[in-house]
């Protein structure tokens, strides 16, 4: 069965970089995948999207994702003024970064939304708090199992290097222990 | 699942199709690379110039202010016996129309990948395919992708269709839908490669020991030169360049099923079929198209419809036997077609007919223009424009002899 992700973020904040990162992951699983940005002439802090299909048999579709399972969104300004669950499937996840709870966003959608506060994590252990995307992926796979942590190790070391490598892995972990923790009821 | 081990001569990677472009062109060694930067293609000039500043490609990298420049440095290191490459999109593809006229007339074996782009008026960067499409007539071979892999592939078979019948080759595939687009690709092993495609010896090289005249003002006529050898006149010269691309097939199936022995991945026919078997609606279409073809005619499949997908992977030279032989059985063809002929029609649709014509085949065929600047196309849609081809069938309205569009209006 194809999973079909959907990343809201501006342009600069690593939507790319998620969606290339989940791909390879699935890649490393046995999975076959298809990754690509919005199309088209982005700028630096506009909104945009990536997006990632990942199945068992080889991925034919070309055209881009309307229905998604999963949405991850890594800026959440774009809850303002964009419906970053549209189409999200009813049985789907959403992973929101935010310190809010989900109950908070008023998001209209009958899927399951989570929240994580990927922004501290990312402040925490990189410095930066819009190096958001790895700890968006550890929240994502908590829930739902999508991917091995073995092979998000593998593919996030050969995105990054050295001390990026590390501090990456370092927040997806973070973050998955932090989902983890809470229970069912994330 | 991907089995990993059936790769045990190549290396599965995730790549876009740009990357997969370059690392194509890598591994035939190109020698002498010209291109200039323009969206979507420029990821293929980034690659090529991170290999050779690596030293990972021993190849020179030839900086130029245009891509009728970028054509005429190809074309001249050609000349001069190189392998050479070049990559360009939408207005880069048009400002190097004269110069694919020039390299086709002068039966060098340059190999360009196109990364399909609308052409302005207005501005617009996404994806078409009326720019390789409007340069069908320079003398040019076509190839078009589906998928990351068949442009690797692509790109390789190539050089060799190119040095063995003296045609440059164009590899094209779809802006964004497949350069911007990550998927797996297995990489062959250079040695492999090698042994596939040896190193280029041209018949004949400019060389300034040995001096020589090219593409000298060719009278109308045949004429007898000064060393008294009856030389051909323009309109032979031509002739020959026609011959040569229908020639061409031949090669280009050979060239596919050697690469299939070597490689696992067989390229023997010209076209792509879907479940055509036992298909009496067939869908058509070229590039990135025919995959979500595929998926289309799944769906009208598990409609009861029985359909199946003919994805042209040859534009240029039209494969029309395979594609007569393949519509033999069908009763409805529909054609979808990222360009328009202004004032006419697709030009699939047109090749088509024209392939039809005469024949025991009395399909009927509509003509769709879909996905212009971009515009997405999903699988439904697709399946949608089918049904609706279907009905009118039944219903007698008759062929309209133009295209429909799938937008707005």
């Amino acid at each position: 069965m194809m999973k079909e992700i959907r990343v809201h973020a501006r342009a600069g904040q690593g939507a790319i970089t998620t969606a290339t990162i989940l791909a390879n992951a699935a890649f490393e699983d046995g999975k076959y995948a298809l990754s690509f940005p919005t199309f088209g002439a982005a700028r630096m802090g506009a909104p945009m999207n990536a997006f990632v299909r990942i199945g068992n048999t080889p991925i034919r579709v070309r055209s881009q994702i309307y229905k998604p399972d999963y949405v991850l969104v890594q800026d959440p300004t774009l809850m303002k003024g964009y419906d970053v669950v549209a189409g999200l499937k009813p049985d789907g996840l959403a992973v929101i970064n935010t310190g809010k709870k989900p109950s908070e966003l008023g998001l209209k959608t009958e899927a399951r939304v989570v929240t994580i506060n990927a922004a501290r994590i990312a402040k925490q252990i990189m410095g930066r708090a819009d190096r958001v995307n790895t700890a968006l992926i550890g929240a994502f796979i908590a829930i739902t199992g999508e991917l091995s942590l073995e092979s998000l190790e593998r593919a996030i070391k050969s995105r990054f290097s050295g001390k990026a490598a590390e501090s990456n892995w370092k927040a997806l972990i973070e973050a998955y222990n932090e989902v983890k923790n809470r229970g069912n009821g994330a | 699942m991907i089995d990993k081990k059936s790769g045990s001569n190549s290396d599965i990677q995730i790549l876009d199709g740009n990357r997969a472009a370059a690392i194509g062109a890598k591994l035939s060694r190109v020698q002498v690379i010209a291109a200039y930067p323009i969206t979507p293609q420029t990821p293929v000039t980034e690659a090529l110039s991170e290999f050779v500043e690596r030293g990972e490609l021993d190849a020179q990298y030839i900086a130029v202010e245009s891509e009728h420049s970028a054509l005429a440095v190809c074309t001249s290191a050609s000349i001069a016996g190189a392998r050479a490459f070049t990559a360009t999109s939408s207005h880069g593809l048009a400002y190097m129309h004269e110069m694919l006229h020039w390299a086709a007339g002068t039966r060098l074996p340059l190999v360009l990948a196109c990364v399909n782009r609308a052409i302005g008026a207005p501005w617009n960067v996404l994806n078409d395919q009326q720019d390789s499409i409007s340069q069908r007539d320079t003398g040019w071979i076509q190839i078009y992708a589906r998928n990351n892999q068949e442009i690797l592939d692509s790109v390789i078979q190539a050089y060799k269709i190119a040095e063995t019948v003296y045609v440059p080759v164009m590899i094209c595939y779809d802006g964004y839908i497949l350069s911007h687009t990550e998927m797996p690709v297995a990489i062959p092993l250079q040695q492999d490669v090698d042994r596939f495609l040896p190193q280029y010896r041209p018949h004949t090289i400019l060389d300034s020991s040995n001096p020589k005249n090219y593409n000298l003002v060719t009278l109308a006529n045949p004429r007898i030169n000064a060393e008294g050898v009856l030389c051909h006149g323009y309109m032979e010269l031509r002739y020959l360049l026609q011959e040569a691309l229908q020639n061409s097939r031949e090669t280009i199936r050979k060239v596919g099923q050697e690469f299939g022995e070597l490689f696992g991945r067989s390229y023997t026919d010209l076209l792509w079929k879907e479940k055509m078997e036992d298909a009496d609606i067939v869908i058509v279409a070229m590039g990135s198209l025919a995959m979500e073809a595929i998926v289309a005619s799944k769906m009208l499949r598990e409609e009861g419809y029985k359909t199946g997908v003919l994805g042209l992977r040859l534009f240029r030279p039209f494969p029309k036997a395979d594609v007569l032989k393949a519509l033999s059985k069908s009763r409805l063809v529909v054609i979808f077609d990222k360009n328009i002929s202004y004032g006419s029609e697709g030009a699939v649709c047109s090749e088509i007919k024209a392939a039809l014509y005469g024949s025991q085949v009395n399909a009927a065929i509509r003509n769709f223009i879909v996905g212009l600047g971009g515009r997405d196309v999903t699988a439904r849609e697709m399946a949608d424009a089918v049904k609706k081809s279907i009905a009118s069938l039944t219903e007698g309205v008759p062929n309209k002899g133009y295209p429909e569009w799938i937008c707005h209006i």
